[in-house]
C-alpha cells in the first residue's frame, strides 16, 4: 500500500552551515554543506548541541542541490531556538536523509502546505518539474499569519495560491488534479482528505505525517501512528503515506 | 558551540584494532553467567528494535550484545496519545510495549538476530504469571543467549501494580519462570522497587543467572494549558542522564548484595559513565536513551573503554569491576 518506503544506509555527518536566515517572526531557513540524494518529503535528524536537549530534531528537507541541503523550520521549542541562533561556518550534525518520499508522478499535481508544512513542497515542485517538465504543479500555501517565501515558490510552480488566516483546503478542487500531496497540521490534512474522498478522489492523496520522534530511524516506536493496517512508524514507514493508509478507519 | 564528537567516518572499521597499543585484543572480553561477550556494551531493550535499524547505521556485530524490543505473549499495539516527552537531561516514554508478540518475533525477527555474532538477549514482559510462562515456553523452542525478564509490567491481578515493586510478588514470578525457562535468565529490576537490595537477593535465591538494572523511573509531566497529564496513562518512564546517579547507586547496592553478575544501565551517555557502572559492580553495561543522542554512541563507549584500559595498563576490564 505504501509505495515509497526507503531502504538505504543512513549517514551521520558533522556539516558546515552556509547560511541561517530569519524569514519572519518564527520562521528560519538554514542551508548546510552536505552531499546528499534527498528526495521530496524526506527529513533529517538535526543536532547542534552535545547533550541537552537529549533528543535531536526531525526537520524536513526544504531544498537540495546534491552538495547542500536546506531546511525551513519554525522556532517552537528549545531545539529550534538553538538552531535559530546558529551562524554561518558553525557546525551542525545531520543524520539522514530519512523516511519515505512523495512519489514521482506526473500529470496535474496539487501541493498543499499549511504553516511550516510548506517546507517539503519547494523541493517537490522542483523535482516534479525536473523529472517531468510537462507536468502541472499548483501550490497551495496556507498560513495562520504572515505568508513567507511565496516569491520563491512562485518561481518553481505553475500557480501559487496563498491563504492567510483561513482554510487553504477551501481553495482546492480535487477534480482538477491527478495527484494531491499535503503536509501541515493533521486537522488540515484530514479536512483535505475528507473533501477528496467525497469527490471520489481519496486515492489521489498523499500526506506527510508529523509526530514526536526520538531515534528517527524506526527503532524506538515513540512516533507510531494507528492505521487500519496496523501501527506505522512515522519516521521509517513514513513520513509520507497514502491518505487512505492513515486516514481510513 | 559544541557538536557531536564524531564526524564522517567509516563506521564499519569500528572498534577492532583501532588502538594499535599494548592493550590485548580481548581486553574488553567479558564472561557473564557463562555467556561470552566480546565487549561489555549492549543496546538496551526498547531503544534498538530488533537491531535492523541500527545495523543500517553501523555493523551491530561490533557490539557486545543487543537486548531486543520487549516482547509479550500476544502482539500489543502500545499506548495511545503522546509517547515521548523531554525533560531536563532526560526523556519520559510511554510506548506501552508495542511489539509483535512472541510468535511474531520468532517468525519474523529471530533467525536474522540469531545469525549475528553478538549476544542475543531477548526481553520478555507479561501482565499475568500465566502469560509469562507461556511466553517462556515458546521461547524455549529457540536458541537464544539470554532471556531478560521485564518485571516492570503492571500485574493485572494486583490492580495494575508492577510485578517488580514488591519483593515477594517478584520472587514468585522469578521462581515460576525459573522452573520452566531453559535459557540463561537475567531479571531486569525496576528502580521503583520498594527495596532494590531485597529484590536483587530474591532473584538470586530463586535461581536467576544474573540481574540487570535499572528500568525507567515512574515519572509524569503535566500540560498546564490543558490542565491534564501529558501522557494518556498519566505516568511514564523516565530515562536518560537525569537518572544516572541514582541508577549507579542502585547498581552498586545490588551488585554488593548478590554473587550473580549484574548488567548496569541508566543514563549512560559517555564511556566514562560506562566505566563508573563497571566500577560500581556491573559486568556488562546497557545503553538506551543515549542511542537517541548519537546512534553510534555505543561504538564510542567501546573505543573509550579500550583506550582507558590502555592508559591504566590493564589486561582486562574485569580488573576494575566492582572496585568501588
Amino acid at each position: 500500500m505504501i509505495s515509497q518506503i526507503v531502504s538505504q544506509t543512513v549517514s551521520k555527518t558533522v556539516s558546515k552551515i552556509i547560511s541561517n536566515e530569519r524569514l519572519s517572526r518564527d520562521f528560519y531557513r538554514m542551508r548546510v554543506e552536505c552531499p546528499n540524494d534527498a528526495r521530496m518529503g524526506q527529513f533529517y535528524m538535526l543536532r547542534a548541541w552535545a547533550r541537552y536537549p537529549v533528543l535531536s530534531r526531525p526537520i524536513s528537507v526544504f531544498d537540495s542541490d546534491g552538495g547542500t541541503v536546506s531546511f525551513l523550520y519554525k522556532v517552537i521549542g528549545k531545539g529550534t531556538e538553538i538552531f535559530s541562533g546558529l551562524k554561518a561556518k558553525e557546525d551542525i550534525t545531520l543524520q539522514g536523509p530519512l523516511g519515505s518520499a512523495f512519489p514521482e508522478v506526473t500529470g496535474k499535481i496539487a501541493l498543499v502546505g499549511g504553516g511550516v508544512g510548506i517546507a517539503p513542497f519547494y523541493l517537490a515542485a522542483r523535482q516534479l518539474k525536473s523529472a517531468h517538465p510537462e507536468c502541472r504543479v499548483d501550490l497551495y500555501l496556507g498560513f495562520s499569519d504572515g505568508a513567507i517565501l511565496t516569491d520563491d515558490y512562485q518561481e518553481k510552480a505553475d500557480k501559487v495560491t496563498v491563504n492567510v488566516g483561513g482554510f487553504i483546503t477551501d481553495e482546492i478542487d480535487p477534480a482538477g488534479y491527478d495527484h494531491i500531496f499535503a503536509c501541515g497540521p493533521e486537522v488540515m490534512m484530514r479536512a483535505l482528505y475528507s473533501k477528496c474522498r467525497e469527490a471520489g478522489a481519496a486515492g489521489k492523496v498523499y500526506v506527510s505525517m508529523e509526530n514526536r520522534m526520538a531515534c528517527g530511524v524506526g527503532a524506538c516506536l515513540v512516533c507510531s501512528c494507528r492505521t487500519a493496517g496496523g501501527n506505522k512508524k512515522v519516521c521509517k514507514d513514513g513520513p509520507v503515506f497514502k491518505g487512505e493508509a492513515v486516514f481510513e478507519e | 558551540m559544541t557538536t557531536e564528537p564524531s564526524g564522517p567516518r567509516d563506521l564499519r572499521s569500528g572498534a577492532e584494532g583501532s588502538s594499535g597499543s599494548s592493550c590485548p585484543e580481548d581486553c574488553l572480553k567479558t564472561e557473564f553467567a557463562g555467556v561470552s561477550f566480546k565487549n561489555p556494551v549492549v543496546l538496551a531493550s526498547g531503544t534498538c528494535g530488533f537491531g535492523r535499524e541500527y545495523n543500517e547505521i553501523f555493523d551491530i556485530q561490533l557490539l557486545g550484545g543487543l537486548a531486543s524490543k520487549g516482547l509479550t505473549l500476544n502482539p500489543r499495539p502500545g499506548n495511545e496519545g503522546i509517547r515521548v516527552w523531554e525533560t531536563a537531561s532526560g526523556v519520559m516514554n510511554s510506548v506501552g510495549l508495542e511489539n509483535p508478540g512472541v510468535r511474531g518475533f520468532i517468525e519474523k525477527e529471530f533467525d536474522w538476530l540469531n545469525s549475528l555474532d553478538i549476544v542475543n538477549i531477548v526481553n520478555l514482559g507479561g501482565h499475568s504469571i500465566e502469560d509469562y510462562i507461556e511466553g517462556v515456553e515458546l521461547l524455549n523452542g529457540v536458541e537464544l543467549d539470554i532471556l531478560e525478564l521485564n518485571i516492570s509490567c503492571p500485574n493485572v491481578k494486583a490492580g495494575g501494580m508492577a510485578f517488580g515493586i514488591k519483593t515477594e510478588l517478584a520472587r514468585e514470578v522469578v521462581r515460576k519462570i525459573r522452573a520452566v525457562c531453559k535459557h540463561k535468565l537475567v531479571v531486569k529490576l525496576s528502580p521503583n522497587a520498594e527495596d532494590i537490595v531485597a529484590l536483587a537477593r530474591a532473584c538470586e535465591e530463586e535461581g536467576a543467572d544474573g540481574i540487570s538494572l535499572v528500568n525507567t523511573f515512574l515519572a509524569m509531566g503535566i500540560d498546564i494549558q490543558k490542565r491534564t497529564p501529558v501522557f494518556q496513562n498519566t505516568y511514564a518512564g523516565l530515562s536518560g542522564p537525569a537518572i544516572k546517579p541514582i541508577a549507579l547507586r542502585m547498581t552498586h547496592q545490588a551488585a554488593k548484595a548478590v554473587h550473580i553478575p549484574v548488567m548496569g544501565m541508566g543514563g549512560i551517555t559517555t564511556w566514562q559513565d560506562a566505566v563508573e557502572f563497571i566500577m560500581a559492580g556491573a559486568a556488562v553495561v546497557q545503553i538506551g536513551t543515549g542511542n537517541f543522542m548519537d546512534p553510534t554512541l555505543a561504538l564510542d563507549v567501546i573505543e573509550g573503554m579500550r583506550a582507558y584500559l590502555v592508559s591504566q595498563k590493564m589486561a582486562n576490564i574485569a580488573e576494575i569491576r566492582g572496585c568501588v
